[in-house]
């Protein structure tokens, strides 16, 4: 995993809530078996119209925001089915960061496993981040983990909370199977005690 | 005071599978049962071979083909669709390789994983279970700790038997009083949706208790349970009682005699303690529920039958009524159109929610001597092998055939759109299954979600319906 530091780029405004992962990904391009290649139909329905050529209505159309790294939307981010390729699609893409005021819960764990930063920001301060990123591509936000702040355009910097753990992991790029093999002895012991005390759970 | 404080059914199933906690407080879960399917694990098993890893515990892991099978004969002569075939494909050489036990597409017992795990009695009391799909939360209907994970955790728990978790928050919903004429448990979990939002639930475990909820046979609690991620919860559980302990009973690999007696013991420790602390209490009274359709493309967006469309002008603040303008052109409604007037083009009854026996009983009970009106295409998908041979012993194939419906082999079928089963753009669906977001049957298709015999009652009229007006004839 690639790890996340700082990152310095482009925001792109989703005012938006609850974007669905069918909405990020729709199921039938999730027939790949490999990681990677699924940017080119992030967003699918609102990017494209029916004919398949581009919206131009759409942010991540506009030329300001094509390259755009962070994305800023509203409540209840990522809702829907647990499917990584929400995270893989936003990663092939280029976005790194997601700031909203909240996400769905599977969709949050996902981002982790997979370099991108979550970011949860009070529903006020995600509209005045919307309203710097409607600056167009010379508006860039900074988003710096190790000191957990969102930098905006003028300089002002804005904290943000993140799991201790997870920071470690994402900063350090780690693979938490790693991690957890570490505690393989406890893992042994733990599954020697359940074959005595539930044996209707063996096979 | 020695007593241990009380305890929900949540504590304590999370208590009895923490294998260690790291300094800031994250558990290391063991999980008794990983259930995976051919979308979310390619690249998990890929990640495996790459670092050399082998699955722990091929024992307590289940692999079978669901969400990109063909639904009727051309099953049998192979996947047409070549990215379906290679991702079937790759999980049969996946298991193969890992020695995970399989069901093969077709053996009798294939179906939807979430149907197929509590049916073989694999799904029990006081499990974590675990798959790479959000509708897990089918199996805490068991009295089990079950969730929905991502592709990275899928290969987390094939090399560990683990997950990295922090504790959830306790929910306790309450439905008490008894449920109204023509009303099932697809109705209860629409109205919580509709009462708590589609993020009520986030970062909580949602106990469903009451009498009403007492009151459900296993296929109504595994259908209130499945819906809990459409309100936002980690996950959804009903504590275990004699319904759910005679239901284990039945199955082919519930566990029997000395060890039956020995893990009945433990599963009547289970439920939440008097007394014990939730985060959050929502109360609903089950007799002033009626029968429910979604109108919009997300599941709070849920009205009673007899209701109309509303006005999104009426609404509080700019974007939500943004947001429903664009639901509003997205299903081609306009403000104040009565529900009942809607006419549909597809009837799709199946899905992890509604494709179980009992599900299928209701539909056919409607159905039973009428005929599925001249526009509608209608479709029955029992959600397993063992589902639909047992329907056909009780003749209802022939009931539902001569009304006009399809009956059709298991699987995931039109729910999400990732297999042959797809709405056409502009096609207007009324689904027993569980997700109304834009696309998610196909592209531009609109969905209804509603309860089996509603959905049935909608074939028959030719319109979304109200199922109390179509009661069952023949048998009375």
């Amino acid at each position: 995993m690639q790890p996340f530091t700082t990152l310095t780029g482009v925001a792109a405004p989703l005012p938006m809530a609850n974007v669905d992962t069918d909405k990020i990904i729709p199921a039938r391009f999730l027939k790949s078996i490999n990681r990677t290649g699924f940017g080119k139909n992030l967003f699918h329905s609102m990017r494209f119209r029916e004919d398949g050529s581009e919206n131009p209505d759409f942010v991540l159309n506009q030329p300001a925001y094509r390259n755009a790294e962070v994305l800023i939307a509203f409540e209840n981010f990522g809702c829907g089915s647990s499917r990584e390729h929400a995270p893989w699609a936003l990663l092939d893409f280029g976005i790194r960061c997601v700031i909203a005021p909240d996400f769905a819960d599977i969709f949050h764990n996902n981002c982790f496993k997979n370099g991108i930063l979550p970011v949860r920001l009070p529903r006020e301060v995600c509209e005045a981040l919307m309203d710097d990123a409607r600056l167009g591509g010379n508006a860039r936000l900074t988003v710096d983990l190790e000191r957990q702040v969102v930098v905006r355009p003028s300089g002002e910097e804005i904290p943000f909370e993140v799991d201790p753990l997870r920071k470690h992991l994402l900063l350090n790029g780690l693979d938490d199977i790693g991690q957890t093999l570490q505690h393989a002895g406890a893992i042994d012991s733990f599954e020697a005690r359940r074959k005595t005390e539930q044996p209707w759970l063996a096979g | 005071m020695s007593a241990q404080a009380p305890r929900t059914l949540f504590d304590k199933i999370w208590a009895a599978h923490v294998v260690d906690t790291l300094p800031d407080g994250t558990a290391l879960l063991y999980i008794d049962l990983h259930l995976t399917h051919e979308v979310t694990t390619p690249q998990a098993f890929e990640g495996l071979r790459a670092a050399g890893r082998k699955v722990r515990r091929p024992d307590a892991t289940l692999a079978v083909v669901d969400h990109n099978i063909a639904t009727d004969e051309t099953r049998r002569t192979g996947i047409g669709d070549a990215e379906s075939r290679l991702q079937v494909e790759t999980l049969e050489r996946n298991v193969a390789e890992f020695g995970v036990p399989y069901i093969p597409l077709l053996d009798d017992r294939q179906g939807i994983v979430h149907i197929i795990g509590p049916e073989l009695g694999r799904s029990l009391p006081g499990m974590t279970i675990v798959c790479g799909d959000s509708h897990t939360s089918t199996h805490g209907a068991m009295g089990a700790l079950a969730f929905g994970i991502g592709t990275s955790e899928v290969e987390h728990v094939l090399a560990t038997q683990t997950l990295l978790q922090k504790p959830a928050k306790n929910m306790r919903v309450s439905v008490d009083g008894d449920l109204a004429f023509g009303c099932s448990a697809k109705d209860i979990v629409l109205a919580i949706i509709g009462k708590i939002g589609t993020a009520g639930g986030t970062g909580h475990v949602v106990e469903y208790a009451g009498d009403a909820i007492r009151a459900l046979d296993m296929a109504g609690r595994m259908t209130v349970c499945n819906m809990s991620i459409e309100g936002g919860a980690r996950a959804g559980m009903i504590a275990p009682d004699q319904t759910t302990f005679d239901y284990i009973a039945r199955t082919p690999h519930g566990p029997k005699g000395e060890a039956m007696e020995q893990a009945l013991r433990w599963w009547r420790t289970l439920p939440s303690d008097e007394g014990a602390h939730f985060d959050r209490e929502v109360k609903l009274d089950a007799h002033a529920i009626a029968p429910q359709v979604t109108w919009g493309t997300s599941p709070e967006d849920v009205l009673p039958i007899t209701g109309a469309v509303p006005d999104p002008e009426e609404a509080a603040d700019e974007a939500r009524r943004a947001q429903l303008r664009r639901m509003m052109e997205y299903m081609g409604l306009t403000p104040g159109q009565r529900l009942q007037d809607l006419p549909v083009d597809v009837v799709f009854i199946g899905s992890c929610t509604n494709s179980r026996i009992e599900d299928i009983r209701a539909a056919a009970a409607v159905a039973r001597g009428r005929k599925v009106a001249d526009n509608v295409r209608a479709m029955v998908v029992p959600g397993s092998g063992l589902v639909k041979k047992q329907a056909e012993r009780e003749g209802l194939d022939r009931v539902l055939r001569e009304a006009g419906f399809e009956w059709r082999e298991a699987g995931c079928s039109m729910c999400l759109g990732m297999n042959p089963d797809k709405l056409k753009p502009g096609q207007r669906c009324a689904s027993t299954s569980n997700r109304n977001f834009e696309g998610r049957q196909g592209q531009g298709g609109r969905t209804h979600l509603l309860s089996p015999a509603m959905a049935a009652a909608a074939a028959l009229a030719g319109k979304l319906a109200d199922v109390r007006d179509w009661q069952p004839k023949g048998e009375a």
